[in-house]
């Protein structure tokens, strides 16, 4: 019996959100009678993997093939099921991201398994595992439990925290070949696009700096990237702002757009819609600018300013500048 | 060609959720239903294939209580030549119970492409197509915000954080949609009168265990009250301030 986790590399570097994995799995060991906690990795000469054992991993199984090099859905899952039926899985986590969010259906399928996906919380119960997910995007939280192993649970990023790395602690790595040969994969990556900015995407964010209709148009827009400039953060938008076309659907947060938990999220001319505010409550710090006080965006904010956003944002983004020295 | 699109009913996007009497479900009384925004563009993208094709069906396809055949009427009523709803109440099931289904009855359906939204905004399940895909053992693109399909091959991008993935594969495929794919068209009039007499064949369906049970739902966990810090620009210098030295996020 084993708790599996999948860690996701890009171009051969572990991603942090696979870390963050290998922690929940690691704070749930004991609960589940002490299972060992196992990685599953497919890659190509992925770096640093033994660092996977200060992190939190047991036991490392490496499918290396130069066809794993990217993400291949068909390739991955069935890597990630042997390796599932190899251990005796008794649950199967993944982070919920794109690759995570793409691959845990498919496992879960092959090993008929349930599968709680996006969750913000993992607990045991009774040897078993409790899951906590939002649904209807964060309007109302669920507390799911599986009919039976293994129980597979995709983790919302940013949720769950890397365990220190403990120097003391090492895991056996083991390399095996591929399951699935290159003829036999259904779909093939033609190639990968970087977006524009080449930014941090809004669901693994610290800090986003959002705008809605108060903008009035695309140009707006500048003053916000401006002030996330100056925080490190990234932009976001309200639907309002998505569905007028003055910015791209991926930056919309909201119950049609992405759910994100920042731990600071500036809603600037968004007065606070149902659907968006179910996507970004999850924010640890709220600060709202808007010219409305009695915007329901202020209900839900840590922090308000009421005034014009063309007159704060600017004043703000100087005064963090001027404390940055910069 | 061969187009099955899978459509969820599901309340607005705009409805206030409350927890229900028996503290393990949500208490829709009253919540107006609808098409499932992601299973729009799917529909939308379903007729603009058939109609660049010149040829071939657009089925819809529903697990739900007889009460989804409303939002079917408007797939329909948008272009879909006809429906299938699968009966049964899915209350209990969850993205395993509804796969098997689906994945049952397009055996039978035959299609050469299989669309879905890339999620329901109800249960945020995001799993049942490529569940689908792989029980039918098909190849699948998820969240896909372009596509074309030439001489059976599909070419699909699909969004990852920060950029784009393109994907190719070969029909018959499962695609799931994400917004920025197209504009779903609304239905036309002539469209909503077509759609009465348009086909929904009703197919009692048992539905197989869930693999997940919902323990209880609860009301997000509470913020704690905030407060206007100030008016206009001379607020700035009071909320760098607080969110440095109480909120410690700058």
């Amino acid at each position: 019996m084993a708790i599996l986790v999948f860690i996701e590399a890009r171009d051969g570097a572990i991603r942090r959100v696979s870390l963050e994995v290998l922690g929940a799995a690691r704070s749930v060991a004991a609960g589940l009678g002490g299972a060992p906690v196992v990685a599953v990795l497919p890659g190509h000469q992925v770096r640093e993997v033994a660092a996977l054992g200060p992190a939190g991993a047991d036991r490392v199984l490496v499918y290396d093939a130069p066809h794993f090099r990217g993400y291949t859905p068909d390739g991955y899952a069935a890597a990630v099921a042997e390796a599932a039926g190899k251990v005796a899985a008794t649950a199967v986590l993944f982070p919920a991201s794109a690759m995570g969010k793409d691959l845990a259906p498919r496992v879960a399928a092959r090993l008929g398994a349930g599968l709680a996906t996006d969750c913000t919380g993992l607990r045991a119960e009774g040897g078993e595992l409790i899951a906590t997910r939002p649904v209807y995007a964060g309007k109302v939280f669920a507390e799911v439990a599986w009919d039976r192993p293994p129980q597979v649970a995709s983790l919302r990023p940013k949720i769950f925290e890397p365990l220190p790395p403990d120097a003391g602690r090492s895991a056996a790595v083991e390399t095996l070949p591929a399951p699935v040969s290159e003829a036999d994969l259904k779909v093939r990556a033609v190639e990968t696009v970087a977006a524009a900015q080449g930014q941090v995407d809004l669901t693994e964010a610290e800090i986003i700096v959002s705008g809605g209709r108060g903008m009035k148009g695309p140009e707006g827009y500048g003053i916000l990237e401006q002030l996330a400039g100056a925080l490190g953060g990234v932009v976001g938008a309200s639907r309002a702002a998505v569905d007028a076309g003055w910015r791209p659907h991926a930056d919309q947060v909201g119950q049609t757009g992405k759910t994100v938990s920042p731990k600071l999220y500036v809603a600037c001319g968004i007065s606070g819609a149902i659907q968006h505010l179910a996507g970004m409550s999850g924010s640890r710090c709220i600060v709202a600018i808007n010219k409305d006080g009695d915007a329901p965006i202020f209900k839900v904010s840590d922090y308000g300013v009421v005034g014009d956003l063309f007159e704060v944002v600017p004043a703000l983004t100087e005064q963090l500048r001027k404390l940055d020295g910069r | 060609m061969k187009i099955v699109v899978c459509v969820k009913q599901v309340p607005d996007s705009e409805t206030r959720v409350r927890v229900g009497a028996d503290g393990r479900r949500v208490d829709l009384a009253g919540v107006s239903m609808v098409v499932n925004p992601y299973d729009e563009f799917a529909l939308e993208a379903a007729l603009q294939l058939k109609e660049a094709a010149g040829a071939g069906e657009v089925v819809v396809l529903t697990l739900g209580t007889a009460a989804a055949a409303a939002t079917m009427r408007t797939a329909l009523a948008m272009g879909a030549d006809r429906g299938v709803l699968l009966k049964a109440d899915p209350s209990e099931a969850d993205g395993r119970a509804v796969s098997e289904a689906l994945a049952a009855q397009l055996k039978t359906l035959a299609p050469d492409l299989v669309l879905f939204g890339k999620q329901a905004i109800d249960d945020d399940g995001a799993q049942v197509g490529p569940r689908v895909a792989e029980l039918l053992g098909l190849p699948c693109v998820t969240v896909v915000t372009g596509l074309t399909v030439t001489d059976g091959r599909v070419r699909a991008e699909r969004e990852v954080e920060g950029g784009l993935e393109v994907c190719a594969c070969s029909l018959p495929a499962v695609i799931t949609t994400q917004k920025g794919l197209n504009d779903p068209r609304y239905p036309s009039l002539k469209g909503i009168m077509a759609a009465k007499k348009k086909e929904i064949l009703e197919v009692e369906t048992a539905l197989p265990a869930p693999g997940l049970a919902v323990r209880k739902v609860s009301p997000p966990p509470a913020r704690k009250p905030g407060r206007i810090v100030g008016t206009g620009r001379e607020a700035v210098p009071e909320l760098v301030r607080v969110l440095r030295e109480e909120a410690r996020v700058i």
